[in-house]
């Protein structure tokens, strides 16, 4: 399974990582090595398998929706990159032309 | 006052000297911090050692004790923890610069049970970039040495964790195994580690990689310690929508019968041509050992493992990536400016993650993207359901399964640097019992030419850690592998 430039440039792009152009060549080369791995999987039969979406819980818990302890603003802001008053600092998010 | 020798002090022992008066807890704390100064610049166990701290919390824990009355459980007794924790008032990396500096504002449940319990925590341990390898080599902030020889791995992600109760800096240490990342370390530095059933011990505090993998466990040299931690860490926490209502069953660790009426059974799939004499002899002599002691052996089979490295290199590299994507530059941790804020992700993201980190986020990605997630995410999810009814089926033959715990011993530090599918292969052993959500043991039985150690696992049915502690336990009684001390200050 050889993934294109392309398509590394899209996975990248996907999960938001900036890399170079040697990065990009080295991930293409070993992602396409372990995706050719991983291909093993397709000889299985798993027509009438249940997919394993938990391990041992059927059922998602629920609570009733009472207010508790939370943490305060300051702790929330106190490891923040950027702050100004009681929210984080960003910058601006601008149209985007390829998303 | 007469600090015993800490290269191999275990909790118990260590309760007996507090309890009998022989030291305090702020001598005991003062000698670990000592011996970590003098010997861990070799090792790198630790990322953050909390000296004032620890002796502030020591000293409160002696003042404790003198007042008397029913003590906790832990009272004085000092801690290491993996630095994928989160420990209010403690830094947390997760071995990444992408939170370098960040300084979590509350704690995990497992940590707060043994504080509660009483324990000094000496520090942060090393590990793996957010627990992604098996060896340690892929912390940011450098590897750590194994004590037993200092050109190789300590194995990981719990790298640090298994380093330093093997250098005696502590009497145990926290880690996680989400593909094997205590058992494996634990293995390759002469521990005894376990990880428990998922769901067992909340992961609420735990700074997630493989949401429905990860497990919090502990390593320390021997298993009557590690039930002691167990049973104070387990059990139900709201706090964590996975964690089970089952109730925690005490250990019940002596015999008078030995192992008697345990049936073992051994997976004829884990004996393959990868596997290392040293490592094959050692584990096979071990599960004779506990024959002898009164256990049933029988050969099982485990049909799916071949499939288990596919299967968890798909899921956890695709749950991963959804858990990483908060690394974003925005609320905590590093931040490269820009104009834009999807280019500040990108340029945050590249210049903080690893390659491993970028790897597995990348692969992930890919395998629940539009078009593939069928196909690459779906079916391992599927077979994973075969995974787990190989060992449902299995543990209707016997009560535990004994294997290796790796293919080989530690290997020198980076034998496997440019080649990131070799690595996994590696996790062959390990990966089975983190995708069918079992309980498993690793403690040493062994050692190879290079006098190395080889460590063995027991894994268990869902719920069983009390058997595995005892069995485990039994066979400590019986033998002295697990007393063996690296030459360290040599």
């Amino acid at each position: 399974m050889s993934l294109s430039h392309e398509e590394v440039v899209h996975i990248a792009h996907l999960a938001r990582l900036a890399l170079s152009q040697d990065e990009l060549a080295r991930y293409r080369e070993q992602l396409s090595s372990i995706l050719d791995h991983v291909a093993k999987l397709q000889v299985l039969d798993t027509e009438d398998i249940e997919p394993m979406t938990s391990i041992l819980i059927s059922q998602s818990r629920l609570r009733d929706d009472t207010p508790g302890a939370c943490l305060t603003e300051q702790e929330l802001l106190s490891n923040a990159p950027a702050s100004e008053a009681d929210q984080f600092r960003v910058p601006p998010v601008l149209d985007q032309e390829s998303a | 006052m007469h600090v015993p020798d800490l290269a191999g002090l275990t909790i118990y022992r260590a309760l007996d000297g507090l309890q009998k008066g022989e030291f305090t807890s702020r001598e005991l704390t003062q000698a670990y911090l000592e011996r970590i100064e003098r010997l861990d610049p070799q090792v790198h166990a630790f990322l953050h050692v909390a000296s004032e701290e620890a002796l502030r919390q020591a000293a409160a824990a002696d003042e404790r004790r003198a007042q008397g009355g029913k003590l906790p459980a832990l009272l004085g007794i000092p801690l290491a923890v993996k630095d994928v924790l989160a420990v209010a008032g403690y830094p947390a990396t997760c071995g990444s610069r992408i939170l370098d500096g960040f300084m979590p504002p509350y704690t995990a449940t497992a940590v707060s049970r043994l504080q509660q319990a009483g324990v000094v925590i000496l520090g942060k341990t090393n590990t793996d970039e957010f627990a992604m390898g098996s060896s340690t080599e892929n912390s940011a902030f450098g590897v750590t040495h194994n004590p037993w020889d200092l050109q190789r791995v300590p194995g990981g992600s719990s790298g640090g964790s298994a380093a330093a109760v093997a250098s005696g800096f502590a009497p145990a240490a926290l880690g996680t195994d989400t593909g094997g990342s205590i058992r494996q370390p634990a293995s390759f530095c002469g521990m005894t580690g376990f990880k428990p059933t998922y769901g067992r011990i909340s992961r609420y505090g735990l700074i997630a990689y493989g949401s429905s993998l990860d497990t919090i466990g502990a390593l320390a040299h021997d298993a009557r310690d590690l039930a002691l931690l167990y049973e104070l860490m387990a059990g139900f926490d709201p706090l964590d929508a996975t964690s089970l209502e089952t109730p925690v069953e005490r250990s019940q660790l002596d015999s008078q019968e030995g192992l008697k009426g345990l049936r073992i059974g051994v997976p004829e799939e884990y004996f393959i041509a990868g596997l290392h004499p040293a490592v094959e002899h050692a584990v096979r002599e071990a599960v004779a050992e506990m024959e002898k002691l009164g256990a049933q052996v029988a050969q099982v089979s485990l049909p799916h493992t071949e499939y288990a490295v596919p299967v968890y290199y798909l899921i956890a590299p695709a749950e991963a990536s959804a858990n990483l994507a908060r690394f974003d530059g925005v609320r905590y941790g590093l931040r490269v400016d820009s104009d834009d804020m999807v280019e500040m992700f990108k340029e945050t993201r590249g210049a903080g993650f690893g390659s491993e980190v970028k790897r597995r986020s990348m692969l992930g990605t890919y395998a629940l993207s539009a078009g593939y997630y069928d196909a690459y995410y779906g079916q391992a999810q599927k077979v994973r359901t075969l995974i787990k009814s190989d060992f449902e089926r299995a543990f209707e033959q016997v009560d535990v399964i004994a294997a290796p715990v790796a293919p080989t011993t530690a290997f020198p530090i980076g034998e496997h640097s440019g080649d990131p599918l070799a690595m996994y292969l590696e996790d062959v052993f390990t990966l089975p019992a983190n995708l069918a959500g079992v309980p498993g043991i690793a403690f040493p039985v062994g050692f190879d030419s290079r006098g190395l150690p080889v460590g063995m696992q027991l894994m268990g049915a869902h719920f069983d850690e009390a058997r595995l502690f005892r069995a485990a336990h039994i066979y400590q009684s019986a033998t002295d592998w697990h007393t063996r001390r690296p030459a360290l200050e040599n």
